[in-house]
């Protein structure tokens, strides 16, 4: 009864500072709470009663949460703290940021000093013309100039750390410029007037001149929207380093764009990668890209994509970008199934295989012979050049 | 302020069978003065709480369907070009100014959904369907709309709310809404309805349905969602199918099988969810609820 009647003067300041703390947890673990969700958190609680927290939850469920996946770690979260482990909580929450860091550091010093041998195997068979070579091994032209060089190195020979994260910085300009271009277009094709003049008055001549019916015009609708899907297996992580943070920088502010992690299974990274600062994205993948095991699961990858996100993800002017050698541990008929559903939804299926800047590679694996089938441009992608020479393919899209 | 018991009671008495945590949401929107935010996989109902919050506060429900290109104009008012310039004709000769003004009125004004929801004399319920769907420019103009509740005509002026709306937005997540608008509303994932709430929503919808039906049916459902379709039926496609099985006599569904095999396009919409549902999956599933 006296909860009832409660208002906000009743809520004692230590109910306050408990609140306070509340929230301040939800933030820590990315809930959008500002200053007017505190107020009518307050207000909630001091008309549940303050004696029984649980009777305010599913009303500060409403409230606090924005999206689906914070209302699925509600309860839990809820619970953990109104239970009384509060200090527990925040604990846990700086602590693992503190480990990833480490963890990240140490994977990224490890990935340098593995730098010669990412264990690919080499049974590239019969010597045909293989796609453009451009991109020479050693790297080092005559008159080039370093960064020039650079983007025509194999991520795969970089060894030295500096230059390796010169490429790092080469790919994430790249993917500015490439976003920046992509989007103005879209921009451009906006423009103009929603009255189709011409057309009006040349229907208005059956009305002897009076525009009757007025003919609009429509902007041009749907973006360009790019979905990236990158295999994290061991064998590729040289190439996923560089080409992540080409990711990043693409889909940083630009939101017409998806990524994924896939080895054995797959895992939504967009929200790591729109991290501004592109070390802390790359930390919070490497948490995302725990559990990596046993071979590359393409295929399943590939179904758990179709079946939970591209509805989401997937329109009719996405381009799907598949950046994976092709080594599948599964059975090749789940690829190619999966490939023909995935390419029935989208506009393009763009693979990039790094392989494929080899002299002389073939797609001979079973995975990637069931995979070309449909995939619309298969490309290398293993220099910095080869990632540039996609944006004008992706700008037809 | 309607409670949340009574907001319990009240939907159930439209036909809507909620559970507490969303009778809650629907109660705050009124004490916090806040648009509430409804997601969840298509079919589920969500469009159906809007209705239902109609029937709750006796109001009228006014809907903007959101798609792609949607802006202003379609939204929120337009002028009615061929009248205007209907009329510009018929006062040929007279003070120009004057005809500017008068085809710049009230008169020649189309009022779309926003705008109407500003103007009802009685606060209607606004329900702003499939905003994913709408562009980021529209929905950052929704926002402004959404908290200024008014609207300015460069000819008109500025036109303020007479009444307040109750807004419901949907999303399927088709695209990522901004946080500015996730922090403006309220919250609330709707799924898909468990047995005894699918049961009780036949129950409430089809009067004619007996009572062992409806959750032989609801238990059936709950099995087949399971089942990897690519489309994955809704509550929709239950009240339609439980429609066709009353509609056909069908008791029990483990005595006519015959019978709700026939009845299954009415849940599986695509040729490749009924290949997959063989006469034998079929079969399994309707042993396993009887």
């Amino acid at each position: 009864m006296a909860a009832r009647l409660a208002t906000r003067d009743d809520i004692g300041p230590a109910v306050r500072r408990r609140l306070a703390g509340f929230l301040r947890t939800l933030r820590d673990n990315g809930y959008p709470v500002g200053l007017a969700e505190s107020r009518d958190a307050l207000r909630i609680l001091a008309e549940a009663g303050m004696d029984r927290p649980a009777a305010a939850r599913p009303a500060l469920r409403a409230l606090l949460c924005g999206r689906r996946s914070d209302w699925d770690r509600f309860d839990a979260l809820f619970d953990a703290f109104w239970a009384g482990a509060r200090v527990k909580t925040r604990v846990a929450v700086s602590g693992q940021a503190a480990q990833v860091s480490q963890r990240t550091i140490k994977s990224l010093a490890d990935a340098r000093s593995a730098g010669g041998a990412p264990g690919l195997p080499t049974d590239l068979e019969r010597g045909r013309d293989g796609p453009e070579t451009e991109a020479h091994p050693s790297g080092r032209r005559e008159g080039a100039s370093r960064q020039e060089s650079l983007a025509r190195t194999d991520f795969r020979k970089i060894a030295d750390p500096e230059a390796l994260a010169e490429a790092h910085a080469l790919a994430e300009r790249l993917a500015r410029r490439m976003r920046v271009r992509l989007t103005r277009r879209d921009k451009a094709a906006r423009r103009g007037p929603r009255l189709d003049l011409r057309r009006t008055i040349r229907a208005s001549l059956a009305t002897g001149g009076t525009p009757l019916a007025l003919v609009h015009r429509r902007p041009r609708t749907k973006p360009l929207r790019l979905v990236v899907l990158v295999d994290a297996s061991g064998s590729m992580s040289l190439y996923t380093a560089v080409f992540l943070r080409f990711v990043h920088g693409v889909l940083d502010h630009f939101r017409e764009a998806e990524a994924f992690l896939f080895h054995t299974r797959l895992v939504h990274v967009s929200d790591a990668l729109k991290e501004k600062d592109a070390g802390r994205a790359l930390d919070r993948l490497g948490l995302m890209a725990e559990g990596v095991g046993g071979g590359t699961r393409i295929g399943e990858s590939l179904a758990a994509f179709n079946r939970y996100h591209a509805a989401r993800v997937v329109h009719s002017r996405t381009c799907v970008m598949i950046l994976s050698d092709g080594y599948d541990t599964g059975a090749p008929e789940i690829l190619g199934a999966e490939m023909a559903a995935l390419g029935r939804r989208c506009r393009r299926i763009v693979w990039l295989n790094p392989l494929l800047g080899w002299e002389g590679y073939e797609p001979s694996a079973r995975g990637m012979a069931a995979a070309l089938p449909h995939v619309d441009l298969f490309a290398p992608a293993h220099t910095i050049e080869s990632l540039m020479a996609l944006e004008p393919y992706l700008a037809r899209i | 302020m309607l409670d949340r018991q009574t907001i319990a009671n009240r939907l159930a008495a439209v036909g809507y069978v909620a559970d507490g945590a969303l009778a809650t949401a629907l109660a705050l929107m009124d004490m916090l003065n806040r648009p509430l935010l409804l997601e969840g996989e298509a079919g589920v109902g969500k469009t159906e709480v809007a209705k239902a919050l109609a029937g709750v506060h006796q109001t009228r429900l006014i809907r903007l369907q959101c798609h792609e290109g949607l802006d202003r104009s379609d939204a929120l008012y337009e002028w009615n070009y061929q009248r205007q310039l209907l009329a510009i004709k018929a006062r040929e000769g007279l003070d120009a100014e004057e005809t500017e003004e008068h085809v710049f009125s009230e008169k020649y004004l189309m009022e779309r959904p926003l705008l109407a929801a500003i103007r009802q004399p009685v606060a209607p319920v606004l329900l702003i369907d499939e905003i994913d769907r709408a562009d980021e420019a529209f929905e950052a103009f929704l926002l402004e709309i959404l908290s200024d509740f008014q609207v300015t005509i460069p000819e008109l002026g500025t036109i303020r709310a007479t009444t307040i709306p109750r807004v419901i937005l949907t999303s399927n997540g088709t695209r990522e809404l901004s946080d500015a608008l996730r922090r403006r509303c309220l919250y609330h994932a709707l799924d898909f309805p468990d047995v005894d709430r699918e049961a009780r929503i036949l129950l409430a919808r089809l009067p004619g349905i007996d009572t062992g039906l409806a959750l032989q049916v609801a238990r059936l459902m709950e099995r087949i969602r399971k089942e990897e379709l690519s489309k994955i039926p809704g509550v929709a496609e239950t009240l339609d199918w439980a429609a066709a099985l009353v509609g056909l006599g069908v008791g029990r569904l483990d005595a006519d099988r015959e019978a709700v095999y026939e009845t299954l396009s009415c849940v599986l919409k695509t040729r490749e969810d009924r290949a997959r549902l063989t006469r034998e999956v079929a079969d399994r599933l309707i042993g396993k609820v009887a």
